[in-house]
Order: C-alpha cells, then structure tokens, then sequence
C-alpha cells in the first residue's frame, strides 16, 4: 500500500467541499426558472392601463372600475363629503384627504380592504368590509380595524374633466 | 404451486415477513376500545378521495372561462358525475371529521407522549399537507366562496415582512385570484394526495416502530398484545360499515348540507359575499384569525393554533403515564378544550359585526392557546397532587421505576466525572 500524503487528503476534502458547493449552486439556479414561471407572466403584466369615462357618474355615486382584474372604485363626492373628508386626518392611519385625491370631487381607490383583500360595500358614509368588519371614510381611510392601512390610491390622472386614466400617474 | 411462488419472490423481495411484520403478527394491544379505529379509517377516506377525485379531474377544466361550467356538467351530464362529485365534497368533511377524532382521541388518552412523539409529528404534518389539499381543491368549482375564500388566505401571506406583497403575487401569479392561480391549485390539488400517501407510510413506519397506544397508558406486557389480522381486521371492518352508513346518509340524502349556497354563484373579483365563511372544518382557526385586531398577529396567532400541538411531548411533564385514564384533571383539561374549539367553531361562523360574538372568541383564543400553556404547571401540579392522594399500585411502581432509572443514570455520569477528575 502506499502511504497517503496528507496534502492529498487536505486536497480531497477541499475537493469535496467545492463540488458540494457548485452543485449546490447549479440546484439553487436551477430552480430560478421554475419559481419565476409562477410569477404573473407577460400578458398579465400588459393589463396596465384602463380608461374611466366620468361623465356617467352623479354627484355622490359610484363606479367600480376592473384595473388589473382588481376593482377600483370611482366616487364621486359631493360638497358635504368633502368637507366631512377634509375635517379630519383619519385615525388609524393617519394622511390628509388632501394627499389622497388629485381633485377633490373625485375619490379613486382600489376596491381591495387592506386586511384580507375582500371587497368592501358602499355603506352610508364610507364602505364596511364584511369580511371582519373593518371600516373605511368617504376618503379611503381606516377609521375601524383590523384593517392596518387605509384603501390604496392607485397611479391615475385625468385626461380631461371627464376621462380618467388608471394604472399611469 | 402457490407456495413454490412466494418462496420464488421472498428470495427477491421480503413479502411474507413484510405481512407478517405488519399484519398477521403485528403485536395490538387487546384493549384498543373503538376510538381506534379512526387511523384506518382515515386511509379508507384517503383512497376514496384519491378515486373519486381522479375520475373528477377527467371531467374537470381548470380554466376560469370553463370551470364553473364543467362543475355543472359534471352534476347535469357526466354518468353518476353527481354521485363522484358529492362523494368527493362529503369525504372531504369525512376525512377532518375523521382526523379531528384520530386526534382528539391522541389526546384524551395522551398517545402522543413519548415514544411516540415522531408518530404525533408525522400526524402532525399530514394534518398540514390535508388542509393545503382541502384549501386548493375548494377553490377549483370556481363560486363566489371559493374566490374569495382563496382571496383571504393567499392574503394571510402578506404578513411577512418586508416580502409579503411579492409572495403573494408569486402564490396566485397574478394581481389578484385568477387563471393562472386556478390552474396551478388543480396542479397541487391533484400532486397533494401523493404526497399525503408518502407522509402516510412514513406515519406507519413511525407507528410500527413503537406500536399502538391503549386506552391505559401503560405499555403492555407481550402477552396482553394480540394480532393484528384477524382481531383488528375485522373490528376496522365493521367500525367502517358504520362509517360508511353516516357517510351515504350525507351522499345521498344531504349532499349540499355542508356546501355554502353562495358557491353556486360564479366567482365575481368585483363583488365580496356579504358574508363569507370558510368550509366548517376550518372554522376554530378562523376565529382565532378574526379574534386577535391586527393583521399580523392574527396570522401568527392562526399558524401557532395548527402548530401548538406539535410541543406537547413537551408541554406534558406529568411522570403519571398516558392521559385522562389515570388523570382526572387532565381529563377536565380535555373537555375544556374540547368545549373552547366547538364554541370558536360557531364564533368563525357568525358575521363579525356583533360586539358580543368578537368578545366571546377572544375569550375562547385565550383560552384555547391557555389549555397548551398551562399544561407544564397543571400537569405537575395534578402529578404531586395524585402522588399524595395515591395512585394504583402498577402506576406508582413505574413512576418508581423510572425514578430509579434516572438516579442511576445521575450516579453513573457522577462515577465517571469521579474517575476523570
């Protein structure tokens, strides 16, 4: 037999330990592809945009737009709502009405309660989800948990005094 | 000739000592009441699922355009594609009916303690893999409850921090619910019972290993076990029958009783049910969701309640062996349990708008994550306590025994600390 030379077993051992770590590293990239496949894909990213005519709207009603295959919901509010949104900051999580509406007659938020994702009803002032009972003002806000945050604001701008673009700022 | 065959292929592959090891010699326990038949049961409601649920899926179409159609086909069209359907909506309550027992009778007579804690945590995670499969295949008809039910529990993962929102994008692969989240659920839904049916052999290896528990506690002497072929085969058999006649009571007579009325309307994203509930068996761990007011706490509170029994090798420190045979309190711990999980059952059925109802299932949260936290102190407590009052002759001699066994464990690592130093 011949005699091992220790280096050979310091090389094997460091041997073994690289290829363990390559092959650990071809595994780890090999499922890159497989994780990313479920995240959305081309044409689900391509629904971006939508278009909101706001003509047929009244005075204290509401449109839910689909945005994304999520509901939006157009409001708009009347002088009284107005003013009732602006008196306040909101409880929960606090943000001036404000910040939260380019034009002060039109509410646009998504549709989407803040705690489950469930869609919230128009009910009196505001919109109740009825889902667990969280609450939100005629500004999106939370004024009754467990929702944590207030109804988000997606991207949007007006067009004109009655068309409405979601999706872009 | 026959025999000639076996001993051709027990020279290749152990097939007579496999039903000898695990069947007609395995070693029982004689005084196994029927609270245990509900482990061979649930493999009987396991193969029905997988039956009924491959003959399904040849009808099925996981598309969103076509699902809640093919449902209706299925029901109208398909040869006894009704019968296939309600088999399958009932053996899925058929099968938590099923665990629940299997479990609560692991319990009551505390089978889960040692050795027997790989066996608790096999169950354990079979009992996850059974939800997950439960959860997927409920969204697959397509109605309002099954969007939305599938809405708020994909959401439950945006309570992880920092990645949360990009996790539940990857889970649904879309913004919200939708087609490629329905096809990807009938994906799992259709691996899911192979994985289970790996976790349960896995869960046989486990019991195999360290046997049946009884109604005592105890560990039995050899002469008190019996075989299992023929005295349990038979007792499975006839306590199936039973089963299977509750079973057809529901196919057959109230196939929609435990289906939500709501689910007959297609899946809307634009509209949420006024009130949405979830399938009865997961009703206690909504409660608990819906009971503690913040988003993440009520997540963390949800998981822990599935998980929590996972330590209770741990949590029971009593040195009196089994549970409520020799244990009263642990007995009336039992029952409290028990009682606190029916009542957070119909609190996660009423509506949440009610004051009285959100007060009553906090008390009842506190209460059922109080039983497990609770448990090291009374166990202890009821040990010295029953220690005092005196226990049966055979119980005080093992709890002697194994008290004899410890301190002869400490004198021997004294001894060889003695030695060293």
């Amino acid at each position: 037999m011949e005699q091992q030379n220790p280096s050979d077993v310091n090389r094997r051992s460091f041997l073994i330990k690289l290829t363990s770590v390559v092959g650990g590293a071809g595994v780890a990239a090999a499922c890159v592809p497989l994780v990313s496949s479920m995240n959305p894909s081309s044409d689900v990213l391509a629904k971006a945009t939508v278009e909101v005519d706001l003509s047929g709207i009244p005075v204290g009603g509401m449109h839910t737009i689909a945005w994304q295959g999520k509901p939006v919901f157009v409001l708009h509010r009347s002088p009284e709502e107005i003013a009732a949104s602006a008196s306040t900051n909101g409880v929960i999580d606090p943000e001036p009405d404000a910040k939260r509406a380019i034009k002060p007659e039109w509410l646009i938020v998504l549709g989407i309660c803040t705690h489950m994702g469930c869609v919230p009803n128009k009910e009196g002032p505001g919109w109740v989800c009825h889902c667990h009972g969280s609450q939100y003002d005629d500004s999106g806000r939370v004024v009754h948990g467990p929702a944590p945050r207030n109804l988000e604001v997606p991207p949007y701008h007006f067009l004109s005094d009655t068309k409405l673009i979601i999706g872009k700022a | 000739m026959a025999n000639n065959i076996m001993n051709w292929i027990d020279k290749r592959f152990p097939a007579t000592e496999f039903i000898k090891h695990s069947l007609t010699e395995y070693p029982t326990p004689k005084n196994l009441s029927y609270w245990w038949n509900f482990g061979s049961l649930a493999g009987i409601v396991l193969l029905l699922q997988l039956i009924t649920g491959i003959f399904l899926a040849m009808h099925y179409k996981a598309d969103v355009e076509l699902s809640f159609n093919s449902i209706q086909h299925i029901m109208r069209d398909v040869n006894y594609g009704w019968l296939l359907r309600y088999m399958h909506a009932t053996g899925a309550s058929a099968f938590f009916f099923v665990i629940f027992t299997h479990m609560a009778r692991t319990l009551y007579y505390g089978s889960y303690r040692a050795p027997r804690e790989l066996l608790w945590w096999t169950g354990q995670g079979l009992l996850l893999l059974l939800m997950a499969t439960a959860f997927m295949g409920y969204l697959l008809p397509w109605g309002q409850m099954s969007f939305w039910g599938a809405t708020v529990i994909t959401n439950l993962f945006k309570a992880i921090p920092f990645v949360g929102d990009s996790i539940v994008t990857l889970l649904r692969g879309d913004f919200t619910v939708g087609d490629p989240t329905l096809t990807r659920f009938f994906a799992l839904h259709y691996l899911m019972p192979f994985v289970i049916v790996g976790a349960v052999l896995i869960h046989l290896v486990a019991l195999h290993t360290v046997k049946s528990s009884n109604p005592t506690g105890l560990e039995l002497p050899a002469k008190d076990n019996i075989p299992f072929h023929p005295y349990f085969t038979i007792k499975d058999l006839f306590g199936l029958g039973v089963f299977l006649i509750f079973y057809s009571v529901f196919v057959f007579f109230i196939p929609t009783s435990l289906m939500e009325a709501a689910n007959n309307i297609p899946a809307n994203p634009m509209v949420t049910p006024n009130h949405i509930v979830p399938e009865w068996y997961f009703l206690p761990f909504y409660a608990i969701l819906r009971s503690v007011p913040s988003l993440v706490g009520g997540v963390v509170a949800m998981g822990l309640s599935v998980v929590i029994f996972a330590f209770l090798p741990f949590l029971d420190r009593s040195r009196i062996p089994g549970g409520a045979r020799y244990r009263p309190v642990y007995k009336a711990q039992f029952y409290v349990f028990m009682t606190v999980t029916i009542v957070l059952g119909c609190v996660g059925y009423r509506p949440p708008t009610s004051a009285a109802i959100a007060i009553v299932g906090q008390i009842a949260t506190v209460m059922y994550f109080g039983s497990f936290l609770l448990l090291p102190f009374i166990s202890k407590m009821e040990e010295r306590w029953l220690i005092k009052r005196g226990l049966p002759a055979i119980v005080m001699a093992l709890i002697n025994e194994e008290a004899a066994e410890i301190e002869k464990h400490k004198q021997k690592k004294n001894q060889r600390n003695g030695v060293k130093s």
